[in-house]
């Protein structure tokens, strides 16, 4: 067990956890932010993602070591702000069905408007393809992200 | 407490409510045949509380496919609410009083969609009377629209303010209901309830819960079915930090922890023994081969017309063809997970569940308690497909709780629930048809072999085609696989196999794939609409380039009638998959925007069960574990979808299933029109089908 410090979501955290334990679990038990979801446990499908440093990580094979002293932003840090042009455009576009995978599809697209104001089909496919979505959302995450684009992404 | 006159004809009656207000008891349909109940006993509920909220209590569960939201607005729209101000609430369960609580067989909208709008319209009639009495003027003078009753004098009073005065009136029967045309919420893109909640990560899923002096535990379980636990050794599980405990259940070998994590770290350290029971030895080869064995000999009958040894002796030509589908995974997004709390006296579940009732019954039966004594809330599903209709993760989270005394939350790994699913049944299939020189079917022969399952086997194995000459016959073995319902059940595979060889039919007969079918479907007028409509919407005959092709399918399931049109090219050996067109034929439907949602998404795993990974055994174990090597449909692999939802005065049928499956066999057919080849055995590779 170890003492360490997270920045998340804007506000400073300091808990004992041992440093192995996946950021995952840390954010869903340790502080009780449970937007998001354990699905594969190995990195597989991106129902975990957050960011750290504005990047999208999968927390289920981030360590807290790693995450630790690092900003972290959650589903909960971006629906913060649900003027948020992606989760405008997800709920616009009627996205979700069982919702389980969305706060991490909505994690990838954010992280991508980020970096990419503009992207195409293409460049949305690639970015978002290990993002795995059971209910078969992929038609609306894409019209979601061009919608998002257009509303001016952060 | 009610004080009512009971009517065996009635099928609504008022319930005085606790704070006033209309509560109205309305009886769903059971599909229980049988005379009328002595007392009347409604099984879904609307309620109009004085603060004007309208809510509908429902025992159907919300799991991704709309049905949270499609279920208020037929209430709504009859009622003529005021949208905003509509709730839908999930029922706990209850033996009795939701009636079945069964969410599977895409049931939820289209068994109710007359009687939901009766309760609307009762209602509404209801308070148009409590306004039309406080204002001493005729009910017909008033008009209600919008959650307010108004009369022409200016008059006005909101729902809040008319129902508990409403709830004391008596019920009319036999209220008249709305023409289709005349309708301002069902038919509309109404935004989904459940749909905000899930984009500001406010739905609380079964795993995001806690209780007080919960334990967090996770099962190892016996690899092979039918094994029991020898031994096992928790000495190094209990040494790591958030161990709290490991027990022996039913179930498996718990380890009991703090934490998910120390849960999951506490199974890894386990050493477990196993007497691995009589499925050891299993493996995928030797089911197989138990299959084409069985082949060779007559099966039993499950339909059967005319004297097909006989058409096929006097055919023109034969083909034959052999066709296997493989065992396939639901593969939640959500892994199962139940949280349950026994007490000495009762018990409280929290599931995901489709089966509420029958996780009661199991619930109350693992503790040997009494129904009345287990409470099962149902929880919203990170998705279902008929998983969760079984109820062993019910059974271990009681039996846990009850071996320790706390509340517990039993979560699986992605990996117990690749191995421990119930999986779509394998099968193998050997069809024959035979045509006339006219290209007339004369015979068609389907023996199957599978699982021992016969409802998940058989199911949709009678063609929907006129063939003068029928024989579906098959065998069942055990094979040491759980087998369950998934998502369209007996037609997502029957349907691969006979749409499948009735194209091959069609083109060995030198015929339009899509004429031959039509030829052949004089008794199925519903579906022939359905597949002449995609075929006009997709373009049908129209010319392509070469290396394309297109296939078509057709498919009556679930009360709908359900046709697809595959566009693909094919060069050197692989596929590519421009677009699948839809035709739904499911009578009046209720929300088109939820329909197009549902379409694509039954598509995509119809193609991913297609073309991605199989289940497969060795040494009685189930080899696959995670999404790497049972790989799901990702957002590179959707085509472009194009839904149709075909205006029709046909009976209203199901959404969630009829779309899933058309959609491989017509892909199959498609790749065949643009590159000659067939493909008879799934999953098979896209990439490489020469």
């Amino acid at each position: 067990m170890a003492s360490l410090t997270f920045f998340v979501n804007g506000t400073r955290r300091v808990v004992e956890v041992d440093p192995d334990t996946p950021l995952l679990w840390v954010l869903r038990e340790t502080l009780a932010l449970t937007g998001t979801k354990y699905s594969c446990g190995q990195g597989l499908c991106g129902s975990c993602t957050v960011h750290i440093d504005g990047e999208p990580i999968r927390s289920c094979v981030t360590t807290a070591a790693f995450a630790a002293d690092k900003q972290i932003t959650t589903i909960e840090g971006l629906a913060k702000d649900t003027s948020h042009p992606v989760l405008k455009a997800w709920i616009h576009e009627q996205v979700p069905q069982c919702g389980y995978c969305q706060p991490g599809q909505i994690m990838q697209a954010a992280a991508l408007l980020t970096k990419n104001s503009k992207p195409t089909d293409a460049d949305i496919d690639s970015w978002m393809a290990d993002n795995l979505c059971r209910c078969g959302t992929y038609r609306r995450i894409r019209k979601a992200i061009h919608a998002a684009a257009e509303g001016g992404a952060k | 407490m009610t004080t009512l006159t009971v009517s065996r004809r009635n099928f609504l009656k008022a319930i005085s409510v606790a704070g006033g207000g209309l509560m109205l008891g309305f009886r769903l349909p059971t599909g229980e045949e049988g005379p009328a109940p002595e007392l009347f006993e409604p099984n879904a509920f609307l309620r109009i509380t004085p603060d004007g909220i309208v809510t509908v209590i429902y025992g159907r569960a919300e799991m991704g496919q709309g049905s949270s939201t499609a279920v208020p607005m037929m209430v709504a729209e009859e009622l003529e609410a005021d949208w905003k101000l509509v709730r839908i609430e999930q029922a706990d369960a209850h033996p009795t009083k939701y009636g079945s609580m069964s969410t599977g067989g895409s049931t939820s909208v289209r068994n109710f969609w007359t009687e939901l709008r009766k309760a609307g319209a009762t209602a509404k009639a209801m308070l148009i009377a409590a306004a039309a009495q406080a204002w001493a003027v005729e009910p017909a003078s008033c008009r209600a629209q919008n959650g307010i009753v108004t009369h022409p004098s200016g008059k006005r009073l909101k729902y809040g303010e008319l129902a508990s005065a409403a709830g004391k009136l008596p019920v009319p029967e036999n209220v008249p209901l709305k023409d289709r045309k005349d309708f301002t919420i069902i038919g509309k893109r109404m935004p989904r309830f459940d749909i905000p909640p899930k984009v500001h990560a406010e739905t609380r899923y079964c795993s995001d819960m806690t209780l007080p002096g919960m334990v967090i535990s996770s099962i190892e379980r016996c690899p092979t079915v039918g094994g029991s636990l020898k031994s096992f050794d928790a000495s190094k599980a209990k040494a790591l930090p958030g161990v709290k405990d490991v027990v022996a259940t039913d179930s498996g070998v718990a380890v009991i922890a703090d934490s998910t994590w120390a849960a999951f770290r506490g199974r890894e350290a386990l050493t477990v023994s196993w007497d691995e029971g009589p499925w050891a030895g299993q493996t995928s080869e030797a089911i197989w081969r138990a299959f084409e064995q069985r082949s060779l000999e007559s099966g039993t009958v499950n339909k059967q017309t005319g004297d097909t040894l006989a058409a096929l002796q006097s055919a023109e030509r034969i083909i034959e063809a052999t066709y296997t589908v493989p065992f396939v995974a639901h593969a939640t997004m959500e892994p199962m997970v139940c949280i349950a709390d026994v007490r000495a006296h009762g018990c409280e579940v929290w599931a995901p569940t489709q089966s509420p009732q029958e996780a009661q019954k199991r619930a109350a039966k693992a503790l040997d308690l009494p129904v009345e004594k287990v409470t099962v809330h149902v929880l919203m599903s990170g998705s279902a497909f008929g998983r969760r209709l079984e109820s062993d993760f019910v059974e271990d989270a009681v039996r846990v709780s009850k071996a320790v005394g706390k509340p517990a939350k039993i979560v699986w790994t992605r990996s117990d629930d690749m191995k421990h699913d119930w999986f779509r049944p394998a099968t193998y299939n050997v069809l024959k048809g035979g045509f006339d020189r006219s290209g007339n079917v004369l015979a068609w022969t389907h023996r199957i072999v599978g699982p021992n399952s016969r409802g998940l086997v058989v199911g949709g194995s009678t063609p929907p085609y006129d063939f003068p000459n029928l024989l579906v016959d098959f065998h069942l073995i055990d094979t040491g696989v759980r087998l369950g319902a998934w998502r369209s059940v007996g037609p997502s595979q029957n349907a691969f196999v006979i749409e499948s060889f009735i194209d091959e039919l069609a083109h060995a007969a030198g015929k339009d794939p899509f004429e031959f079918r039509r030829h052949h479907m004089s008794t199925s007028p519903r579906l022939k609409k359905a597949m002449e409509f995609v075929a006009e919407k997709s373009g049908w005959g129209k010319k392509l380039p070469p290396g394309s092709g297109r296939g078509i399918a057709a498919v009556e399931s679930f009360g709908s009638a359900a046709a697809q049109v595959a566009e693909v090219s094919v060069t050197a050996e692989a596929v590519t998959i421009h677009r699948i067109v839809t035709a739904l034929d499911c009578g009046p439907y209720v929300n088109p925007d939820t329909i197009e949602a549902q379409v694509e998404g039954a598509v995509g795993m119809a193609l991913g069960a297609a073309m991605k990974d199989q289940i497969t055994i060795k040494e009685g174990r189930v080899v696959q574990s995670n999404f790497d090597d049972y790989r799901l449909f990702t957002i590179k692999d959707l085509p472009e979808c194009e839904v149709h939802i075909m205006e029709t005065d046909n009976p209203v049928g199901g959404i969630g299933e009829p779309p899933l499956p058309p959609a491989t066999p017509a892909l199959c057919n498609a790749i065949f029109a643009a590159s000659g080849v067939r493909i008879r055995k799934l999953p098979f590779n896209p990439a490489k089908i020469r």
